[in-house]
């Protein structure tokens, strides 16, 4: 990895409170993200996934500031929002793309104004922007002259989201994050956006924070993974050593529970049985102890810390701790 | 001629894309009803707006030999009273018609100043959420605890009798019902993936409801707003009818209504009239503003 990473990210928590009784008293926490550390190099790909509700979208938002941290740092290019960053700024340099393509588009505005809104916000000329709109459309593989003046519901999914990225990459960011940003598309559609995604970032130099449950695309896309389980970071790094050699049980839950297009690989048990636990109250200990098929007493008491485990990776698994009394702990790859 | 195909070469002219208003007017063109119900609605204003020119008899003017006479009479001296008169001999058309002027007024001016400041205090709260929305809503629900009838007669009441404080009455009672429903609309709006990705784009909150949450809330509040134009007329009249409102000899069809109330055994018909013009006006908004929201119904 170069210097300074794109996006530092240390320490992130987002609780959301629950309220209830006559006052709307705060009655418990949503633990949404609590206490993530992750980093993004120079243009790479960062996959994130997890099962719903573990908080890769909170950590989206979090990224934006569409939601605001309770606590942790994001260090965006070595400045820190505030501290030699504008928040104008960071939203002109990181940006988003929703999965609802519908949802993310205002239905009474023609695309081409959706497209050309931040360029005006930020001070464009309206006929700059009406150009640059322009511009982006054919970028995406729209024909301005036809799609420009068309309204959401006249368009399909796909050229929906092809506008929504081009809506993103109007500011020029240098990074997008991308929630599910093809996970309502179909195979086909979604397999040529992902094609659009990838000419886009060679193009421009982008950075892209890419979060899915579909672990194929993930493959696809990212240069490194990061697996998330009930807010916390489980398991990070490059994706293909993730992929062939997971370390932690969740990852290899996850990674089992995958279709396979081979019939000799078919999948003989469900991997992880129920849901994951109520994120209002998690589990003590390691939070997925309630699932692992190799949980002992430490894992019920303490807290596993995300360690280095070999290879540009971090775990976070009492396993991989040789230090935490786990029988199994220092026999690395058995979990898989 | 040229096929309209998907091939047409590139020089082939774009489709055009006409704004989603034309579009509802369009649709709304299209809609038998709702254009049946604008025409009522357009004669009855052309007639209130034209009537000096229209030759009608003198509305204030009676005459005590010729009382309550039925539809169609035609006196001594030729002319012809074609919907009856009135209990003081006055010409029922013309009152009907110029009455048409003071009853549309109430029926429409207290809904439009209550559509302006209900939808500026439902946006408000909607997409500010919070404390503010707290403070507003629970404002408005005081006066949504008493019905509106009530609460039009009340302030009424204490405001004392005449047009211009029935206006007032008429529009504090419709502003909690238009800012409870741009409240809502505002919220569900707020909540969209677009307004998130305006505001991850750097835009104030200014910017953000004029662009983005204006033309989505407006629409419906506007349709829901012409659909109380008749519940205006109805309550306007309602107060004339307790000398709340319209003083006599001011033709209004709700204290015509009230003054010919005494006239419904001797002459059914004519004491009939105002409040079939009332029914009809009402119907004719209530169709129109069902109309304007199916043709707003872009999902149709």
């Amino acid at each position: 990895m170069s210097a300074t990473p794109l996006l530092r990210v240390t320490g992130l928590r987002k609780f959301f409170p629950v309220r209830g009784g006559l006052f709307g008293r705060k009655v418990a926490d949503v633990q949404a993200v609590d206490g993530i550390s992750f980093e993004v190099a120079r243009g790479e790909t960062l996959g994130i996934v997890g099962e719903s509700g573990c908080g890769k979208s909170t950590t989206a938002r979090l990224l934006v500031r569409l939601v605001e941290p309770d606590e942790g740092e994001i260090i965006f290019d070595g400045l820190g929002l505030g501290d030699g960053m504008t928040l104008s700024e960071l939203r002109r340099q990181a940006q988003m793309v929703f999965q609802d393509s519908y949802a993310s588009l205002n239905p009474r505005l023609a695309v081409g104004d959706s497209i050309a809104f931040g360029p005006r916000v930020h001070g464009m000329k309206a006929s700059e922007a009406r150009a640059l709109a322009q511009e982006l459309l054919r970028k995406v593989g729209l024909d301005p002259a036809l799609f420009a003046g068309r309204y959401p519901h006249e368009l399909s999914g796909g050229q929906r989201q092809r506008v929504n990225i081009a809506r993103a990459l109007a500011l020029s960011p240098r990074l997008v994050i991308l929630d599910e940003a093809v996970s309502a598309l179909d195979k086909s559609v979604e397999a040529q956006v992902l094609n659009l995604l990838g000419d886009l970032k060679a193009e421009l130099g982008l950075t892209y924070v890419f979060i899915s449950h579909d672990l194929d695309v993930v493959r696809f896309m990212s240069d490194r993974v990061m697996v998330m389980y009930l807010g916390k970071v489980v398991e990070i790094g490059d994706v293909e050593s993730i992929y062939a050699d997971p370390r932690h049980p969740y990852t290899a839950a996850l990674l089992s529970a995958m279709p396979s297009a081979d019939p000799d690989r078919r999948t003989e048990e469900a991997p992880l049985a129920g849901d994951p636990p109520n994120p209002i109250d998690p589990p003590p200990g390691c939070r997925f102890h309630t699932r692992c098929p190799f949980a002992q007493d430490p894992c019920r008491r303490a807290e596993p810390g995300l360690n280095p485990a070999g290879d540009r990776r971090q775990v976070a698994c009492h396993m991989n701790d040789p230090a935490s009394g786990h029988s199994r702990a220092g026999r690395q790859g058995e979990a898989a | 001629m040229a096929a309209p195909s998907a091939t047409a070469t590139p020089s082939a002219p774009a489709p055009r894309h006409r704004g989603y208003w034309a579009g509802v007017g369009r649709r709304l063109a299209r809609d038998r009803v709702a254009m049946a119900c604008a025409a009522v609605l357009l004669a009855i204003i052309l007639a209130a707006l034209l009537a000096p020119w229209l030759g009608l008899a003198d509305p204030y003017r009676g005459s005590i030999a010729r009382r309550l006479r039925p539809v169609g009479f035609t006196t001594p001296q030729g002319f012809t009273h074609w919907l009856g008169t009135d209990e003081q001999g006055r010409d029922m058309l013309a009152r009907l018609v110029y009455g048409a002027r003071l009853s549309l007024f109430l029926g429409v001016v207290p809904v439009l100043n209550a559509f302006v400041v209900g939808s500026a205090l439902g946006i408000l709260a909607g997409y500010a959420g919070g404390k503010v929305n707290m403070a507003i809503m629970r404002m408005i629900d005081v006066f949504y605890a008493f019905p509106s009838v009530l609460l039009a007669i009340a302030i009424s009441g204490a405001l004392g009798a005449g047009i211009s404080n029935s206006l007032l009455s008429l529009t504090i009672v419709f502003i909690p019902p238009i800012a409870r429903v741009a409240e809502s609309v505002t919220t569900s709006v707020r909540a969209l993936d677009f307004v998130d990705a305006a505001r991850a784009s750097g835009a104030g909150a200014f910017t953000i409801i004029r662009v983005h949450v204006l033309g989505n809330v407006l629409g419906p509040v506007f349709v829901y707003a012409t659909g109380l134009i008749s519940v205006a007329m109805i309550l306007a009249s309602g107060l004339s009818f307790l000398g709340l409102g319209t003083k006599p000899p001011e033709p209004e069809w709700g204290l015509m209504l009230n003054t010919l109330r005494t006239a419904i055994y001797s002459q059914p018909l004519v004491a009939a009239l105002p409040g079939a013009m009332i029914f009809m006006v009402s119907i004719c908004f209530n169709l129109l503003s069902d109309g304007l929201r199916s043709a707003m119904d872009v999902k149709l």
